[in-house]
């Protein structure tokens, strides 16, 4: 028993350090007083004191928050609507319609989004037609919350807010939405955060004109792995983590009201 | 004009018919039950009477006008679900408040009423709480004064005590009954619990695959049950094959085969020649020792087969000549004794005649 349990911790210990040993690299040299990634010179900001120095990067880092909001804020809207259809009318096809583009390679998607764009809808590639392109891979991740959130719920709940007098409206607005609410926030979040990072269906969607920081961040790459690149990943991911925490704490805290409640 | 009506309701489910063809009429201030086994139908009709499905054919009339068309916030029905379903992000009070909000009525009035439901219930410090936050028996008792807040003329009850341990269960019958009395509405209850039913009830309605099959009030229920169904789903009773010799208005000889003949009460409908049983409840058969003197007509000898000690009562199983078994319950009304009989013993079993009664097959 004692045994196992070594083995088991040295598994885990491993595989996170496979994770998480090239973030903490990324982190650590972005702090580091020295053009190289090789050796800890010393302490220094001044990385980032260049990152805002650098016009184009802000362009760009503005540019990714515009489309990671819009794109979040529609995925949210659609996928939650989503989510509600295919709970309340126990769907078959469209649940793994609405989920298929989670699971499908997004060069894939890219290609094909591209060519809908350009070909189907006669669209100037730009700043629209990227959040359209998030919007669609977002959606399904948003629905999956949002269904499973409900799978979870007391089904007499929805049935006592309309016996109680309350409108179907009514009842979504009073009853449904709120108990939904910390599903649809995660889901929000969670599409901020897998658009604002995107890299493939950005650069297929994204045209010639504006910069957008995930492939900024690889045009500077090409030259050299500098700091300020290190940099602006530290903050990427320090954004990332903080969103992932709050959805997932969002959702946990719910749940457990909710169980408690039904018992 | 009966409160609710439900005239030749029916509804499939695919091929599989859920309630069949059932007629009630339910009075207004009757604590009414449906009792039946789960599957019986009790919990389908119920959600037609609240609206929440609707019947394939038939009509469900409510003070005289027909209601199947009707969306559930329409209806001056509310329901106490099984799982209580109160409102989790919201506080007792809003809980309470919710229907009163719905219909509209002015902030005064709604703080008045809630705060006098929860008087009601015994909930007046639980107001801010929330619904996790409370005990079960408290949880059902928001979910009654909710459902009570903006007197409907219906409350349905699905099963509410069924979460709730057994001696919980027992205070909420007696708060239940005296809440009914106290408020005046008609509470439509469906159970799956004969005792709650015969506790709680005017009136049982005993429901089996879909159909009724006795609407009655508990006594008559327990003590003249129609059917073999009724008679084996309220309470326990022991049952024997019998044939009718001769029947008249005021008794029944019948034939029971390898035992001999047994007398119950007249009762219509019966002739001589009819195959049936002869039903008799264990604390209507008297037990004696196999020498004491005959004091009933139906007196027949046998032996303790097996016994069964509960506190209260023990129930003496006795394996008659025939090879057929009939309980007979004896109170332990003696401190410390719990047992008159031993396994073996030849004892004689007894009822009056009034006390069995005749079933056809």
């Amino acid at each position: 028993m004692k045994r196992n349990n070594t083995w088991l911790w040295s598994a885990a210990a491993l595989v996170y350090a496979f994770l998480y040993i090239p973030l903490a690299i990324v982190v650590v040299y972005s702090f580091n007083d020295s053009r190289l990634n090789a050796e800890w010179v010393g302490f220094t900001l001044s990385w980032y004191k260049a990152l805002f120095n650098n016009a184009e990067m802000l362009t760009a880092a503005g540019n990714s928050l515009i489309i990671a909001l819009s794109a979040s804020f529609s995925a949210t809207v659609l996928g939650t609507m989503a989510g509600l259809a295919i709970h309340r009318y126990n769907l078959k096809v469209l649940p793994v319609l609405v989920f298929t583009p989670v699971a499908m390679p997004e060069i894939l998607l890219g290609v094909s989004l591209l060519l809908f764009f350009l070909q189907v809808l006669n669209l100037t590639l730009g700043m629209v037609s990227i959040i359209i392109a998030h919007t669609t891979f977002c959606i399904g991740f948003v629905a999956i919350i949002v269904r499973a959130r409900l799978q979870d719920m007391d089904e007499s709940l929805f049935e006592a807010a309309r016996d109680l007098g309350a409108s179907p409206w009514q009842t979504f607005r009073l009853v449904t939405l709120p108990l939904i609410m910390p599903a649809v926030v995660a889901g929000a979040l969670m599409s901020f955060t897998l658009s604002i990072d995107d890299f493939v269906i950005t650069f297929f969607t994204k045209g010639v004109g504006e910069p957008i920081l995930p492939i900024q961040i690889y045009t500077m790459i090409k030259v050299a792995v500098t700091p300020e690149v290190n940099a602006i990943s530290t903050l990427l991911m320090l954004l990332t983590l903080v969103m992932i925490i709050i959805a997932a704490k969002l959702d946990a805290h719910a749940s457990s009201r909710d169980a408690k409640t039904s018992s | 004009m009966a409160l609710l009506e439900i005239r030749n309701v029916t509804r499939r489910f695919g091929s599989y018919t859920a309630v069949d063809n059932v007629t009630v009429t339910i009075e207004a201030g009757e604590f009414f039950t449906l009792l039946g086994p789960s599957g019986c139908g009790k919990t389908t009709l119920l959600r037609m009477i609240a609206g929440f499905d609707l019947p394939d054919s038939g009509q469900i009339l409510l003070d005289g006008k027909d209601v199947v068309g009707t969306p559930p916030e329409k209806r001056p029905v509310h329901t106490v679900f099984q799982t209580y379903a109160l409102f989790p992000h919201m506080t007792v009070a809003d809980n309470i408040a919710f229907p009163l909000k719905m219909a509209g009525k002015a902030l005064p009035e709604i703080k008045a009423r809630v705060s006098e439901a929860l008087d009601g219930v015994r909930l007046s410090d639980f107001r801010g709480r929330f619904p996790h936050e409370l005990s079960g028996g408290q949880k059902q008792r928001v979910a009654l004064a909710r459902g009570l807040v903006n007197r409907p003329r219906l409350l349905l009850l699905d099963e509410p005590l069924g979460a709730l341990d057994a001696k919980l269960r027992e205070e909420m019958q007696i708060e239940l009954i005296n809440l009914q009395k106290e408020v005046g509405i008609t509470f439509v209850f469906v159970t799956h619990a004969q005792n709650e039913a015969l506790a709680l009830s005017h009136r049982i309605a005993v429901m089996n695959r879909g159909s009724v099959e006795q609407i009655d009030e508990p006594s008559k229920i327990y003590g003249f049950p129609e059917n073999r169904f009724v008679a084996d789903f309220v309470g326990k009773i022991s049952m024997m094959s019998a044939r009718v010799l001769e029947s008249t208005p005021s008794h029944l000889k019948l034939e029971v085969s390898g035992l001999g003949e047994v007398v119950t009460v007249g009762k219509e409908g019966v002739k001589a020649g009819d195959n049936g049983l002869v039903a008799i409840r264990p604390e209507q058969v008297r037990i004696s020792h196999a020498s004491d003197e005959p004091q009933l007509k139906n007196h027949f000898l046998g032996k303790v087969h097996d016994f069964l000690y509960v506190g209260d009562v023990t129930t003496y199983i006795v394996e008659l000549s025939n090879g057929a078994y009939i309980e007979a319950l004896l109170p332990n009304s003696a401190p410390g004794r719990a047992k008159f009989y031993d396994v073996g013993d030849a004892v004689a079993v007894s009822w009056r005649h009034d006390a069995g009664i005749f079933l056809h097959e």
